[in-house]
């Protein structure tokens, strides 16, 4: 229980239902240090809305203390993901490595059967074949499946999304309905460990001890080499991004995106947006959530939370590798974003973009 | 496990549940006894009485005059008022230094912190691995310059009780205030002030079945301490702010109820600790307790359960409807391990697998036995899945 609308509605559903339902929320960072500026996911004032939430509908409530495995698991891994270049995941991350690992472990400590949250997501057990089928929410402005495409059969088998079969508006209406305290808190955006969304200023703070790559100045470059400015550091970087990249002129006229960043020489490469557009991408820590398909199979292929899916042909190369072609050329296909594979609604698999 | 009644509560370190008695004097006093006790008139000479024998009371608990006794809002107004008071007392006196143990509450370590912020230097004694203050590292920390020595009864966290005369005479040596939080033994073990050589004590009423919300302090005759809270002429100078009749009366009879029973209490409540204790020590392997067990307070036992983190076994214990408590202050927002087990010298994990358990007024045997009888199934519960996470 984050203390937001969503896993707050599960909660109270699934204890509607009759469950024996018990709430935990983790407490992920330091929060004595005043941190008085935190207002998105996880902050304190959230563990005592989601409190005040478990008290509403009666159940326990307990508060666990997840700040070291959160910094090894999901901090380290951010900061380490744009320092090397790439933009990383970390709700991805955070799901797979924390929420469906070692808080459900804990969870089944409790003697818990299984563990609720509230992505909008849908799980069921395909009856003939036994395995778990994850597929998006059904209100499709919400959905949180391409977040979820690295859970195993095995977390997925523990785990209930109550809101994921019901649209937002029908969820912040039962919260309503309900009189829970948090009906009207307004969703939660970005990452929750950066409130200020500051990425660069937190990579820098936090690159110490995480990566041994600076996270130094450099010089931006376009896609022949030649040197068009300097930088601050490759951490601020992105692909696809078109702003904050200070060049006073680009030599065609044309705006100028990041293609590239290349973490060895500090360099961002920059190039008009026809240049943007790729093909194909291989993929890492490739997840089949269908059994991994022998030969190439049609799926629509997402490359990050807001990318409508397109037509593709995907391929597992073995080792947790797997080749996309796309049918259409895709705009900023993103280093250290997932690719998610969907078969209609159904995530077949996916992976880490390379 | 929604029936309170189902539930075991072996908690009485944090706070106690209210004895019938005092709930009625509370009720009574709320209803009746409304007067301001500043009043000249009927009302507040009503109130005034009402107070003044809660005051004897609390003073008889602990072997003090009543005039030297001073209500508060509990036990960290109690601290603050000692540690504060005292130092600026203290201050045109040159003297600038201030002593705590390292296993003091943090109502007394975070004042030092505060008052450090302001110029004060501070210093904390460490303690041996039975949890116990050596009276040679005060001496050696003592300086010319110490203004006071707050070294607690005992610990609540552990029960250790403290060689406070001995550490008194140390302080006073050099000149310096003694305080004591008696915070964990008032109303437990007999606490006398006289005997204990000190000059400031603390006191919490909520810790010996009286109301949450007031407190004491006992000031020897003598001692030199400035109010925190100024403002009307209150408790003779001492704590400005009008009297909080009900509670205060509460705190008075739990005090003449505290006295009453006290011997006869500790007797039975040390005897059921003891079961619990070994029992669980019997029962469930890769169990330690913290802390020396020679000088204890009766009601309270440290364990340590080997490859279980202890939030965990709280909350899967509170599952099965029976309350205790880690020493890590965990949900309130940090993962600090206990500072009392690491002060102690004890290893990181076994800092972090320990759980409290404090038992009191309403504690029985049959509790005793239902807590030792499903400790080895949960303990062995969450042991499997730490197992099995270390292979997987």
């Amino acid at each position: 229980m984050s203390g937001g609308v969503d896993s707050s509605v599960a909660a109270a559903l699934l204890a509607e239902q009759g469950h024996d339902v018990i709430g935990l929320s983790m407490q992920l960072y330091d929060q004595t240090e005043g941190h008085a500026s935190f207002g998105s996911c996880c902050s304190i004032d959230d563990l005592h809305d989601a409190r005040r939430v478990a008290a509403a509908i009666n159940i326990p409530h307990y508060i666990l203390n997840f700040e070291r495995q959160f910094n090894e698991q999901v901090v380290s891994n951010f900061v380490r993901e744009y320092t090397s270049g790439r933009t990383p995941l970390p709700c991805a991350h955070c799901n797979s490595d924390l929420k469906f690992a070692t808080l459900v472990e804990r969870a089944r400590g409790f003697g818990a059967d299984a563990v609720a949250t509230g992505h909008y997501a849908r799980v069921e057990q395909d009856a003939s074949a036994g395995r778990y089928r994850l597929m998006r929410g059904v209100d499709p402005a919400k959905d949180q499946s391409y977040f979820l495409f690295s859970l195993t059969q095995d977390q997925l088998a523990r785990a209930v999304f109550p809101v994921g079969d019901r649209p937002k508006d029908a969820v912040r209406e039962y919260a309503r309905l309900r009189s829970l305290p948090v009906a009207n808190k307004p969703d939660s955006q970005e990452i929750c460990f950066i409130p200020d969304h500051d990425y660069a200023g937190f990579v820098a703070k936090h690159a110490d001890g995480v990566s041994t790559r600076a996270t130094g100045t450099g010089v931006v470059v376009d896609e022949h080499g030649r040197v068009l400015g300097t930088h601050a550091g490759i951490h601020r970087f992105t692909v696809g991004q078109r702003k904050g990249l200070g060049l006073t002129s680009s030599p065609t006229g044309a705006p100028m995106y990041v293609l590239a960043l290349r973490p060895a020489d500090q360099q961002v490469v920059v190039g008009p947006k026809s240049s943007l557009e790729r093909t194909t991408l291989t993929a890492s820590g490739v997840n089949w959530i269908v059994e991994e398909p022998p030969g190439p199979i049609r799926v629509a292929a997402q490359i990050r939370h807001r990318h409508q899916a397109a037509g593709a042909t995907v391929r597992a190369l073995g080792d947790a590798q797997a080749e996309v072609v796309f049918d259409a050329p895709q705009i900023a296909i993103t280093p250290g974003q997932a690719v998610v594979f969907y078969e209609h609604t159904t995530v077949v698999g996916g992976g880490w973009i390379d | 496990m929604n029936d309170s009644h189902m539930r075991v509560y072996f908690d009485y370190n944090a706070t106690t549940p209210l004895a019938s008695e005092v709930a009625a004097a509370v009720a009574r006093t709320s209803q009746d006894l409304f007067g301001n006790a500043s009043s000249v008139h009927y009302f507040g000479q009503q109130a005034k009485a009402a107070i003044d024998e809660a005051r004897s009371a609390v003073a008889a608990l602990i072997n003090a005059d009543p005039s030297e006794v001073v209500f508060t809002a509990g036990g960290t107004e109690s601290d603050n008022f000692a540690i504060r008071g005292a130092a600026d007392a203290a201050e045109p006196t040159g003297r600038r230094h201030l002593i705590a143990s390292a296993i003091e509450h943090e109502a007394v370590l975070n004042t030092l912190k505060a008052l450090a912020r302001r110029g004060w230097r501070t210093a904390l004694v460490p303690v041996d691995q039975s949890g116990r203050v050596s009276p040679d590292q005060l001496r050696s920390a003592m300086a010319d310059d110490t203004a006071l020595v707050s070294v607690m009864h005992a610990n609540n966290e552990i029960g250790t009780i403290q060689p406070i005369a001995e550490l008194a005479a140390i302080a006073h040596e050099r000149g310096a205030v003694m305080h004591t939080d008696a915070v964990q033994t008032a109303g437990k073990i007999p606490v006398d002030v006289r005997a204990l050589g000190i000059d400031l004590l603390s006191l919490s009423a909520h810790k010996f079945n009286g109301p949450k919300g007031v407190g004491a302090i006992w000031i020897k005759r003598g001692t030199r301490l400035q109010p925190i809270l100024t403002g009307g002429k209150h408790e003779r100078n001492r704590r400005a702010g009008t009297e909080n009749v009900p509670a205060i009366v509460g705190m008075g009879v739990a005090a003449r109820l505290a006295i009453g029973k006290m011997s006869a209490e500790a007797a039975r409540v040390s005897a059921l600790r003891d079961r619990l204790e070994a029992g669980i020590v019997r029962t469930v392997p890769g169990t330690a307790v913290n802390g020396g067990v020679s000088a204890r307070v009766p009601n309270t036992t440290n364990i340590s359960f080997d490859r279980v983190e202890a939030e965990s076994l709280l909350i899967a214990l509170d599952l099965e409807g029976v309350a205790v408590s880690t020493g890590s202050a965990c949900s309130s927002g940090t993962l600090e391990p206990s500072h009392v087990l690491r002060a102690m010298g004890l290893p990181a994990h076994r800092t972090q697998n320990s759980l409290r358990f404090s038992l009191g007024m309403f504690s029985t045997e049959e509790e005793v036995d239902r807590v030792i009888e499903m400790m080895p199934r949960l303990v062995e519960k969450l042991r499997g899945l730490t197992r099995k996470t270390a292979t997987a």
